[in-house]
């Protein structure tokens, strides 16, 4: 588990005078789940393609397995791409997409045929290998798309946003199908999403990127529990995100309140940026919390009641499973252990 | 009930310039001058079995090598930036622009025994070489006139042919010749049989051509229906002739037509 099997070096790519990934170092470890995380345009998709080899980048090398592989094309490289819309062999029938890979590099042909059924079955597509791909609906191609590439038995499956094109169920089916197939299997998942629940829901390890830099690199808990900066936690869930002043250690000042919190080393009246889960906020009577407010608007969500309450310089986002009338007045209360500081950015952080 | 009305005017004018002029033709081909029924006219086509088969094998040949060069055009030109790709489809077409004949014509002066190939060669001191008049002269003129009809369905279907595909063969270990054969040439086979269908049927059928170019050397069946009606007057036999030339169009038609339909229903 521990042994390193792709290792980026100080990769730097541009396309037309525009830095797209900027001196990015990165280790994948064997067998892991790994996802990167971020919004469009971050550099998620380049890394994939850097690793797959349709990218070649300006400085910085490709490791795989301690071997460089910068000049290695995509065809002698041991990963497999699973295409964002799927790209299956459009003149090609299940069978003949599904066998593409084994036929070039010449396996014999019962072992194809006995590889085939077996991946089917894994992918629950037993009986489908005589259609042709366009028969098939969104899940059912991304169901081939991931045969096509595993039957290959590929030391490393690059997936590239696979479940982007998938309506909501079937993308929550695929995902835990997914997870269950690379334990199953036993291979290394780099997987591009710009869906945080997604990276958290599946993954191993989450790298969150933003401009072509890594902003974070963490189990899924420990990046939701503690974003390392405003940008991680506003895109990891829900958050509360405001301007404070760090008095001194331990004691920070936001909305016009002082919090006791568990941070330090910020200096003394330092800007900071402070990060609230919506969850993580006590509601109470008014003036027995820290912080009065009005409740301006309460949708219900199902397990609990999401509420926008305006404080005098502030408009809090709360869950609470405790109903407060539109209009009402309420205190609120934040522990010390929930109040995340954070530095404040200058322009891209880390 | 709309939609048949729009169609109204194309129902009349193919009527008036398609369906009623092949009526006449088959109404030439089983009658003598008199207007009698014969079959005498389907009978005197043997003779010109010889000139058939030369139009067939001048067509085929043709078309093979538009698909050769026509290919290689059209992959070279779906490869290029956009810009340059509209550029290059404007140069293919600018030369569509100007009659067929005069095109011919030109290339018949370039191609003369004193036209500027070999006013050329006689300048650098090499004996002059006859092109004209020749086998050569009237493939070229085929292949010349009619390979942007090859070039255009063959660039439309490479056009169309997703980037990523091309990806995820690569990425499955194909190398570059594994791609063209497994991947881009089955791809482009709707766009090859349209080009085929579009360059075989005018050069079967071509006779300024053969004429300009061949110097009544090259003598093809559509010289022949050309001198029927011309010179000869003899709309019987020129009728029947043109009654064969269509069914061999039509086996063509059918033939690649289908192939197609094949492949389409693959790509869809």
């Amino acid at each position: 588990m521990d042994k390193v099997i792709i290792r980026l070096q100080n990769i730097h790519i541009e396309f037309d005078d525009e830095t797209i990934i900027e001196n990015l170092d990165l280790d994948i470890k064997d067998k892991e789940f790994v996802t990167l995380l971020g919004p469009s345009g971050c550099g998620k998709t380049t890394t994939l393609r850097t690793i797959a080899g349709f990218v070649t980048p300006d400085r910085g090398d490709i490791l795989f397995d301690g071997v460089r592989i910068n000049d290695l094309p995509p065809h002698k490289r041991q990963v497999n791409t699973i295409f964002q819309k799927y790209a299956l062999f459009p003149h090609l029938n299940v069978y003949d997409n599904i066998a593409f890979g084994l036929r070039i590099n010449k396996k014999p042909k019962d072992e194809i045929d006995e590889k085939i059924h077996e991946i089917l079955e894994i992918v629950n597509l037993k009986g489908y290998h005589r259609r042709s791909v366009d028969s098939l609906s969104g899940g059912q191609q991304q169901r081939v798309a991931i045969a096509r590439a595993l039957v290959n038995n590929p030391r490393v499956l690059l997936l590239d946003e696979p479940l982007g094109a998938l309506d909501l169920k079937l993308r929550k089916e695929m995902q835990i199908e997914l997870k269950r197939i690379q334990k199953q299997m036993g291979i290394t998942f780099v997987y591009v999403t710009h869906d945080q629940e997604e990276a958290l829901t599946m993954s191993d390890t989450v790298i969150v990127m933003k401009n072509g830099l890594i902003q974070q690199i963490g189990k899924p808990k420990d990046i939701y529990d503690e974003p390392a900066n405003a940008f991680v936690a506003d895109f990891i869930g829900e958050s509360n995100i405001l301007d404070g002043t760090m008095i001194h250690d331990f004691l920070v000042n936001f909305d016009d309140a002082e919090f006791v919190c568990v941070d330090k080393g910020f200096g003394e009246n330092t800007p900071v940026d402070v990060v609230v889960r919506p969850e993580d906020i006590e509601v109470c009577e008014p003036d027995k919390g820290a912080i009065n407010a009005v409740v301006k608007i309460v949708t219900f969500k199902g397990v609990h009641y999401e509420m926008i309450a305006q404080s005098k310089n502030f408009s809090w986002k709360i869950h609470s499973t405790q109903y407060k009338p539109e209009g009402s007045q309420i205190g609120l209360n934040i522990i010390p252990e929930y109040i995340h500081i954070m530095k404040k950015e200058a322009g891209t952080a880390n | 009930m709309k939609s048949r009305v729009i169609a109204v005017p194309y129902v009349i004018w193919s009527g008036i310039f398609i369906i009623v002029p092949t009526l006449f033709v088959g109404y030439f081909a089983f009658t003598d001058s008199n207007g009698t029924f014969t079959l005498e006219n389907i009978s005197k086509i043997g003779k010109y079995a010889n000139v058939f088969g030369r139009s067939i094998i001048y067509a085929a040949v043709a078309t093979v090598l538009c698909l050769i060069f026509g290919y290689l055009l059209a992959y070279f030109m779906a490869h290029l930036k956009e810009h340059q790709k509209s550029l290059c489809l404007v140069l293919l077409m600018l030369p569509m622009w100007i009659n067929l004949v005069l095109r011919t014509q030109a290339l018949q002066n370039i191609l003369m025994d004193n036209g500027i190939i070999n006013k050329l060669l006689g300048f650098l001191n090499i004996p002059s070489v006859k092109l004209l008049d020749t086998s050569f002269s009237v493939i070229l003129g085929l292949i010349y006139n009619y390979l942007p009809f090859m070039v255009l369905p063959i660039f439309t279907s490479l056009e169309k042919l997703d980037n990523k595909v091309i990806e995820a063969a690569q990425d499955l270990g194909a190398n570059s010749v594994n791609v063209f054969t497994k991947i881009t040439l089955p791809l482009s086979m709707p766009g090859i049989y349209s080009g085929i269908i579009m360059v075989f049927i005018p050069c079967l059928s071509t006779f300024v051509i053969s004429e300009k170019l061949g110097g009544g050397k090259v003598y093809l069946i559509g010289n022949v229906i050309n001198d029927m009606f011309n010179q000869n007057y003899n709309f019987n036999v020129g009728a029947a002739i043109s009654l064969v030339m269509m069914l061999i169009m039509i086996v063509t038609l059918v033939i690649f037509g289908f192939l197609d339909d094949e492949t389409k229903e693959g790509i869809l």
